[in-house]
């Protein structure tokens, strides 16, 4: 129950260096090698690197069913730029693509190479008819498939009971879709970002599950994302500005998932304090200057908000309302557009939050950028059933 | 990125270019087929539901007692102490009206799914079910439920075998 011992001497630091990605888009020409080969190759030529240089790859990618491919991450190695090299594929649900860069820090952190490619790549479209027949095969085979569930439902309840919890009405939670779906409309890759949406769009959106409608609720989406990661003594001579990973954590709670209350993400909590306290910080609300919380559905980003320590809990709709979560507030909040408003190819979306960070920690997000010249920023992912939170913490 | 890169790779297909057959693909159709065995816990769990019962375990070490069984505490890691009939009653704790499937085919009537906590178990937890006899826009958090049963010749040891919860 209580949080893990962590070594805070660790061996050395680790930078990102580069970063790349694809278009997001409800269905790509491209097959998942080549977005993997777009977004990997854009993000060795951002830092003036070639495949020689990097000495292993990480990828990160859902479920196979997606696919229809076992062993999907064999089957991306090459066009993730993993030809003869070491060679993983990591894999903790939604929460994917913010382990993935975890997992290539420690390569790194712990002396074994000095530079580590991360790729992560969701080609979600295949899957006919709908992507959510590869979700069904979550839930418990014995006591809750044959109940005949759809992933709508676990979202929609656990929406339901924050709302109950705290007396929030959908108008205080519709809000989030409103920002981070005009913030998209500034990412050159996003699949939905529209900068004239209203409030009364998304309440008047179709209901799906209910509280959850249409417009609460991020799109199937293809897109790949690419890091590169380099210990200090490489990434100061190839850098100029390197971002540097000052935390991590990941924790994963029960798959009993109907034992825990849903108001609360105790397992983000524990991910963010894990992060923090290896990053040394203590404040979390005054240290962190951009948040990327993972953001599928609307009330999922005020959910993490609330598990990463940055508002109390119950409290981040009210700090929506006042605007401080805006790209120009006291504490800008999916800056990038998040998964509503760029898209959510899963495991890339993930990535895409840490991806952000670099741009804009380096002020090289564009017509994103958040003023104040952010030093530090945290991204954070969410999956499985609802139950494992990953966590990043980078600074300048 | 976007200062330093002036473009980002990726094709967006539309349906027009499926139908107009603009490009090329293939299609799959697994034929893949599963036989679970339910376990010691779940097993003993589905009996139990074929007898008309819901039980639960204890673990007398973290003083709990949850739903549905399990034979060892993940808390502690321990197996569970003891088996404990439980009430078919309990109070929703939260739910959803769901107007489309999995495939987002839509609902006249929408589909009730609860979690149920339990009464009898404690701290309290629950299981998913289905609401029903209930009006949609009556479902509250905090009512109270009762599990309506297939007739004692029909069960066969399911989940099932409680046809959906209605209010009490």
């Amino acid at each position: 129950m209580g949080m893990p011992n962590v070594n805070r001497s660790l061996k050395r630091r680790v930078a990102v260096v580069g970063a790349g990605m694809t278009k997001f888009v409800r269905r790509a020409q491209e097959t998942g090698k080549e977005l993997s080969f777009e977004a990997a190759s854009m993000a060795l030529e951002t830092c003036d690197l070639t495949l020689n240089d990097v000495d292993c790859v990480v990828h990160g990618t859902a479920p196979d069913s997606f696919d229809g491919v076992h062993m999907k991450g064999e089957y991306l190695a090459d066009g993730s730029g993993a030809w003869r090299k070491p060679y993983t594929r990591c894999y903790v649900g939604g929460g994917t693509g913010v382990y993935a860069p975890i997992h290539g820090w420690y390569h790194v952190a712990s002396g074994l190479f000095d530079i580590c490619l991360v790729v992560c790549e969701e080609k979600m479209s295949s899957c006919q008819p709908h992507p959510q027949g590869a979700f069904l095969t979550i839930f418990d085979h014995t006591i809750e498939r044959p109940l005949g569930p759809n992933l709508l439902w676990i979202f929609a309840m656990e929406m339901n009971r924050y709302m109950n919890t705290y007396g929030l009405k959908k108008e205080d939670i519709a809000l989030v879709s409103v920002k981070n779906k005009r913030n998209a409309a500034d990412h050159p890759c996003s699949l939905l970002g529209n900068a004239d949406i209203t409030l009364d769009d998304v309440l008047n959106s179709e209901v799906l599950a209910w509280p959850v409608q249409r417009l609460d609720v991020s799109p199937i989406t293809d897109g790949a994302v690419a890091l590169v990661l380099a210990a200090e003594h490489v990434a100061q001579r190839i850098s100029d500005k390197p971002v540097w990973i000052e935390g991590v954590g990941w924790n994963l709670d029960t798959a009993y998932w109907t034992n825990r209350d849903l108001c609360y993400p105790r397992y983000v909590e524990n991910a963010a304090r894990m992060a923090y306290d290896m990053a040394g910080i203590t404040e979390p609300r005054k240290q962190i200057h951009i948040a990327e919380p993972y953001d599928p559905f609307n009330y999922k980003e005020l959910h993490h908000l609330e598990g990463l320590q940055l508002f109390d809990r119950g409290k981040a709709p009210e700090a929506t309302a006042l605007g401080i979560t805006q790209r120009d507030g006291d504490l800008p909040v999916c800056p990038s557009g998040g998964l509503l408003g760029v898209g959510n190819p899963i495991a890339a979306a993930g990535l895409m939050k840490v991806a952000e960070l670099f741009w804009q920690l380096r002020e090289e997000a564009g017509a994103r950028q958040v003023p104040g010249q952010p030093k530090r920023g945290v991204a954070q992912a969410w999956g499985d059933l609802m139950q494992v939170g990953t966590v990043v913490v980078m600074g300048t | 990125m976007t200062v330093k890169i002036d473009e980002f790779r990726g094709v967006y297909l539309r349906e027009s270019d499926f139908r107009e057959k603009k490009v090329l693909y293939n299609e799959w159709n697994p034929n893949a087929q599963y036989a679970w065995d339910a376990g010691v816990a779940i097993g003993h769990y589905l009996a139990e539901l074929k007898a008309g019962k819901l039980t639960g375990v204890r673990c007398n070490k973290c003083h709990r007692t949850v739903i549905p069984p399990r034979n060892f505490c993940e808390w502690c890691f321990r197996p569970m102490d003891d088996w404990v009939a439980l009430p078919d009653t309990g109070t929703v704790n939260t739910f959803s009206l769901c107007y489309v499937t999995w495939d987002m085919q839509y609902l006249t009537d929408p589909e009730i799914p609860a979690v149920i906590d339990i009464d009898g178990t404690q701290p309290a937890v629950g299981i998913m079910h289905v609401l029903s006899e209930v009006q949609p826009d009556d479902v509250k958090i905090g009512m109270r439920v009762k599990a309506v049963w297939k007739p004692a010749d029909e069960r066969e040891g399911s989940i099932l075998d409680i046809q959906y919860f209605k209010p009490l």
